[in-house]
This record gives C-alpha cells, sequence and structure tokens, in this order.
C-alpha cells in the first residue's frame, strides 16, 4: 500500500467520525495555539526592546555614578558614587579617550508643567547641545539648548511632542513660556516624535540646560561641591570601538576620581543591556514555550488514547485488510498516517488560532506602547512539525497494536 | 484428475494449540486434496477442527506440522508478509457476515485487495468484478444501502477481483434468507461452470453442501470422509447479473 493510499484512507477514516477527531486533536489544537501565540509575543516583545533600544541612540556607553554591583552582593544599595560635568567633559579629550565620539551628561527630574490652565506630569532632562546627537533627537520647530544655555543656566526649554500637545494643542508653543516647577521656562524648541518605546513614552519630557536642572530643579551636590549627573551617555566612534571606549573611559574616570583599583562608575555598553534584556526575554519566551508545550504533550496523550480505542473498535477492519492481503506494516503505516494527520491538522488548526490571538494581543495598547506580536515562519513550521512528531510518536504504540494483531483473532472479533 | 496439479494439497496436516498448560490438537493429521474447478463443502460439527482447517487453507494460520501446498507452494515455513502476498494473490475469502468496510462504497470494497497488490487500474477492475457478480449499477452504494444478498454478492466480487486460485467460503449464506442463498449458490456454481473457479465452501448446512460436488466430513481432527456428491443440487435462482 502506498502513501498516497495510506492517507486517502486516514482522510476517510477521520471524516467520518468529524466530532470525535475535531474532539481528538483539541488538545493538540490549543497547545500549538498557545505555543505559537506565546512565543510570537515573545518575539515581539523582544523585537520592541531591540529597537526601542536602538531607538536611544547608537554605539552607546551609559556611565553612572556608583560602584557595579558584585556578584553574590546582599544588597541593592547602590555604592555613593559621583559623576560630574567636569567628568563628562573630560570623556570628550581625544586624547585620552580616543574612541569617544561624544558624552552627554543628563539630570532628569519629575515636573508639573504647566501654562495657564492646563498642567502636565513630566520629566524634565538636564543636558547639553551634545543630547540631541547622541541621544538620536530630533528638533521638529525651534531650536536645541544651546552652549550659551549652558553657560548661563538660562531658564529655556526644548519640549517634547506630547508636552507640546497637551499644552499648547495645535498652537505653536515656541517662544511661549512654560512653568516648570512654579519657574517661568521659556520654550525654544519642539522635539520630534519618536513613538513610544519598551520602557515608556519618549516624547513626553522636557529638556533644559543640565546647569539650570542642577540649579534650579534638583539640588544635588556632590561632597566636592561640583554639580553631580545622574548618566552620562557616551558615544563611541562606531560599533567595534565600543569596547575600547569603555576601556578608556574606565582608565579616564579612574584618574580622575583618584582611585586607581575600586571603581565608583558603572559602564554598561548598550549593546550589554540589549543583550540582558533579549536574554530575559528569551528565557522568558522558552519559559512560555515550555509551558505551552506541556499541553502538546497531554494533547498527543488524547491522540494515543483515541487511536488506541480506534484500534480496538477497528480491529474487525484491521482483520479484513489483513485476510485480503494487508501486511502488517500496512496497518502500521495507516495508523500512524492517521495520526500524524490528526495531529497535523490539529497543529495547522491551533497556528489560525495562535496567529488570530497574537494579532489580538499585538492590536491592544500597553502603557502607549504595542508588542508587534510576530508570528515568523519558523514558529510555525516549529509548532506544526512538533504537532506532527508528537502525532507519531504517540500514535506508533496503537499503530503497532493494530499491526501486530492476529488476522483470525480480528476477523472473529465483533 | 490425478494428472492435474492440485490447488490445495495438505498432508498429515497437524495443528496443535497451547491453551495455557494445556495442549488442544484440533487437527490431527488430516490429508487431502483438491483440484482445480472443484467445489467442495468441508463438513463437520462444531469444534471437529473445521474452522482451524479453514484458516489454515486460508493461509491465515500455519500448520503445527505436516505439508500444505497451495497452487503447487509449500505455506508452511512462509512468515507473515509472504502469507499475506499469498492470500492476496492466491485466495479470495468470503465470508458469513461478508465483512464488508462499512466507510466504503462497493468499488472501494472490491477495489481493497488491488490496493494491497499495488496493482495498476484498479477501479476499472473493480467495476469488472462487480459487473461479474451483477452489481456494476450498484458500485457507489456503500454496504448498508445494500441487501445481504446483495452485500455477499460484493464480498465475492472483492474475492474474485484478484483472479485467485481458489475461493474460500466460510459459511457464506449463514446470515441469508432461503432466496438470497439461493442466489449465492447459483452465482458460485456459474463462477464454476463457466470460468472453472476451485470453491472450497465450509457449511454446516447439508442443503448447501448438497450444491457441492464433493464433501469432506471432518470429526474429531481427523478427515472422517471424502464423499463424491453424485448428482449435485443446482441452484434454480440465477441473479439478474451476467457472467
Amino acid at each position: 500500500m502506498t502513501l498516497l493510499e495510506s492517507l486517502r484512507s486516514a482522510l476517510s477514516a477521520i471524516l467520518s467520525r468529524k466530532l470525535r477527531s475535531f474532539l481528538t486533536v483539541l488538545g493538540i489544537v490549543i497547545g500549538v495555539a498557545a505555543v505559537i501565540a506565546l512565543m510570537s509575543i515573545g518575539e515581539g516583545a523582544q523585537a520592541r526592546v531591540t529597537s526601542s533600544l536602538e531607538s536611544i541612540g547608537t554605539n552607546l556607553l551609559f556611565v553612572r555614578p556608583g560602584a557595579p554591583p558584585q556578584a553574590g552582593a546582599q544588597s541593592f544599595q547602590p555604592t555613593a558614587g559621583r559623576l560630574t560635568l567636569a567628568d563628562a567633559a573630560a570623556l570628550t579629550d581625544p586624547a585620552l579617550t580616543p574612541a569617544v565620539v561624544m558624552a552627554a551628561p543628563e539630570v532628569s527630574t519629575a515636573v508639573q508643567a504647566a501654562v495657564s490652565g492646563s498642567t502636565v506630569a513630566t520629566r524634565a532632562m538636564g543636558v547639553t547641545p551634545e543630547y540631541e546627537t547622541v541621544r538620536n533627537f530630533t528638533v521638529a520647530e525651534g531650536r536645541f539648548i544651546s552652549e550659551a544655555d549652558v553657560e548661563a543656566g538660562s531658564l529655556v526649554t526644548v519640549v517634547g511632542s506630547n508636552v507640546a500637545e497637551a499644552l499648547f494643542g495645535e498652537l505653536s508653543p515656541v517662544g511661549e513660556s512654560i512653568r516648570l516647577s512654579q519657574r517661568r521656562f521659556r520654550v525654544v524648541g519642539v522635539l520630534e516624535s519618536k513613538g513610544g518605546t519598551a520602557f515608556g513614552s519618549q516624547d513626553n519630557l522636557v529638556v533644559v540646560p543640565i546647569t539650570t536642572a542642577q540649579r534650579r530643579l534638583t539640588r544635588t551636590l556632590t561632597a566636592r561641591g561640583a554639580d553631580q549627573v545622574q548618566v552620562i551617555y557616551v558615544q563611541a566612534r562606531n560599533a567595534s570601538l565600543v569596547d575600547a571606549a569603555k576601556e578608556q573611559v574606565t582608565a579616564l574616570l579612574r584618574e580622575l576620581h583618584d582611585s586607581p583599583t575600586v571603581d565608583d562608575f558603572t559602564i554598561t555598553t548598550q549593546q550589554e543591556t540589549l543583550a540582558t534584556l533579549t536574554q530575559a526575554l528569551g528565557a522568558f519566551t522558552i519559559f512560555l514555550g515550555a509551558v505551552a508545550g506541556i499541553s502538546l504533550v497531554v494533547g498527543g496523550i488524547g491522540i494515543m488514547n483515541i487511536m488506541l480505542v480506534s484500534v480496538t473498535e477497528r480491529t474487525r477492519e484491521i482483520g479484513i485488510r489483513k485476510a485480503v492481503g494487508a501486511k502488517s506494516r500496512d496497518i502500521l503505516l495507516q495508523f500512524l498516517v492517521e495520526s500524524a494527520l490528526l495531529s497535523l491538522a490539529g497543529g495547522l488548526l491551533g497556528v489560525a488560532l495562535g496567529a488570530g490571538a497574537s494579532q489580538l494581543v499585538s492590536n491592544i495598547n500597553i502603557g502607549g506602547t504595542q508588542v508587534p506580536a510576530a508570528v515568523t515562519p519558523d514558529i510555525v513550521l516549529l509548532a506544526v512539525g512538533v504537532a506532527t512528531a508528537i502525532g507519531l510518536f504517540f500514535g506508533f504504540y496503537p499503530a503497532s497494536r493494530a499491526a501486530r494483531l492476529d488476522p483470525i483473532q480480528a476477523l472473529r472479533s465483533e | 484428475m490425478d494428472g492435474q496439479a492440485a490447488v490445495i494439497e495438505l498432508r498429515q496436516v497437524r495443528k496443535v494449540y497451547q491453551t495455557g498448560a494445556i495442549e488442544v490438537e484440533a487437527l490431527r493429521g488430516v490429508s487431502f486434496a483438491i483440484f482445480p474447478a472443484e467445489m467442495v463443502a468441508v463438513m463437520g460439527p462444531s469444534g471437529s477442527g473445521k474452522s482451524t482447517l479453514m484458516n489454515l487453507m486460508g493461509c491465515l494460520d500455519r500448520p503445527t506440522s505436516g505439508s500444505y501446498r497451495l497452487a503447487g507452494e509449500e505455506t508452511g515455513q512462509m512468515n507473515d508478509d509472504r502469507l499475506a502476498e499469498i492470500r492476496n494473490r492466491r485466495i479470495g475469502f468470503v465470508f458469513q457476515s461478508y465483512n464488508l468496510l462499512a466507510r466504503m462504497t462497493a468499488v472501494e470494497n472490491v477495489e481493497l485487495p488491488l490496493v494491497y497488490a499495488g496493482a495498476p487500474r484498479r477501479r476499472e477492475r473493480a467495476l469488472t468484478s462487480l459487473e461479474r457478480v451483477g452489481l456494476g449499477p450498484r458500485a457507489r452504494h456503500r454496504p448498508f444501502e445494500l441487501s445481504g444478498g446483495e452485500q455477499q454478492r460484493v464480498a465475492i466480487a472483492r474475492a474474485l477481483v484478484m483472479e485467485p486460485s481458489l475461493i474460500l467460503a466460510d459459511e457464506p449464506t449463514g446470515n441469508l434468507d432461503t432466496r438470497s442463498s439461493e442466489e449465492i449458490m447459483a452465482l458460485l456454481q456459474e463462477l464454476n461452470e463457466r470460468e472453472g473457479m476451485t470453491v472450497v465452501l465450509v457449511t454446516h448446512e447439508a442443503d448447501i453442501a448438497a450444491h457441492m460436488g464433493r464433501i469432506l466430513r471432518i470429526r474429531d481432527g481427523l478427515l472422517e470422509r471424502d464423499e463424491v456428491v453424485s448428482n449435485p443440487r443446482h441452484a434454480a435462482l440465477r441473479p439478474e447479473g451476467k457472467l
């Protein structure tokens, strides 16, 4: 008997009991749907995180005050550290840190931005002009913070698109004044929208000169009196120089801070952050997939159960087939094909269901951002392949029982 | 008949079943030969060993000892796959309960041996076979849409489709009314007369056995009598189909 004949015979057997076949494969349908939905949501989240992190800037290093967390540390208490504007300025010295193009320090604090009548909660970023380039911001209207603004500590601000819309609607905010923490600032520019990221919106912010932020909005002075910054974004010259930049920055900061052995700052590269996040998300995705995989195994056991019942019910059919010339392997093939076909059908139904579910999820707006659940061909192939393999695996035992039946006994059965 | 090669030849065939610690000797040394174009009834009370004999002749089982040659081939040492092939090519089974597959149409049922033989032009050959038993017009019907007699004729068409060396019929009229029984016997006689088909039929009805040319009586695992029916009954009712 050829495979084609087996397929035809299996199809007719499956279709002759539609409801039962459907119920049999329901476990596989649900399992595959769960795998597809969870894996694609996981992949979508990873893609989202990657693109979010890339939208922050390229070839970046994040320099933060405080010692790096020690492996096995009992406490997450950040070690006291200091990073100052002077540090940031020193990092761009081409003689000391040739791998670095730019360094952009940042101080940020939560503020209320208000014009007469309306208020919006936002975050004020104290920055230098380099910030625009390093963080990939584009000014839609007006200008960015200038060097002169930073030197003078002037009360000027560049507003993010969300803030502009919330406070001024369709009108241009440039030249208008807004109050940030009760101080009057003049709006000199509006940022172009960057859209939401996995870490929240990059449009709900106001940008002010870093000196202004330090003096007027926050009061964070270091022991030495120099104004402290919360993070320095360092941009490496190119992707291959990120590690070199990290070494150079480390060496320079150790020297500046007079601590050749103990670091009081932490440098993470964008790649490291990305790797950490995608690793965590990847583990999460695999975990979800494994949980869903359990239901696939349960579905497989369901198939085995029904196939065993089916073999018992069709003992006489098996006897007849053997009497007219079916060999054991013909019978084996027939039942194997039947269970594989069942679970393949279940797998395909599950793919449809899972794709539908992940489509539904990707349409849900979570905190200004969407997870673009991506049903990729490899997920589909994996799920359908696993489903078919499960059908073959769990179908083998019933099929071999059918194949081993003695034709005389089988013909005698009712 | 001695000059002809036998279709079936049994020599000292024994069959012993092991049921737990007890050995049951179902056949205790049976020898006979059946020649082409013979019509033979196998009769015997239940427990006589006639079912065992039927299974052995049908290559569904192997003798414990002795020799069984089917169309000149010794089957005693064949493995299961080889026996399946022999059943497929040499033997056409007709059972008391028809044993058609309910899911399939008449013609699909008749095709089944061709499927396992991997034969070409299956549909065509199956239809021809159905026409031989007068069921051409019923080819697309499923078993439950056919009468008992028609179902048995489908089974005969299935038995014929591989052009076997013999038809092995196990109580073929057991489930049928008198009229349908007559039809089936007429069909078997016609196949025998027109085409020289060898028919071996197991029955406990003397009435049915009387249609055969020879009767083998089995008792207690032995061939008790081998008698020639001098004037076999002719089944009167011919099915409407043309052979």
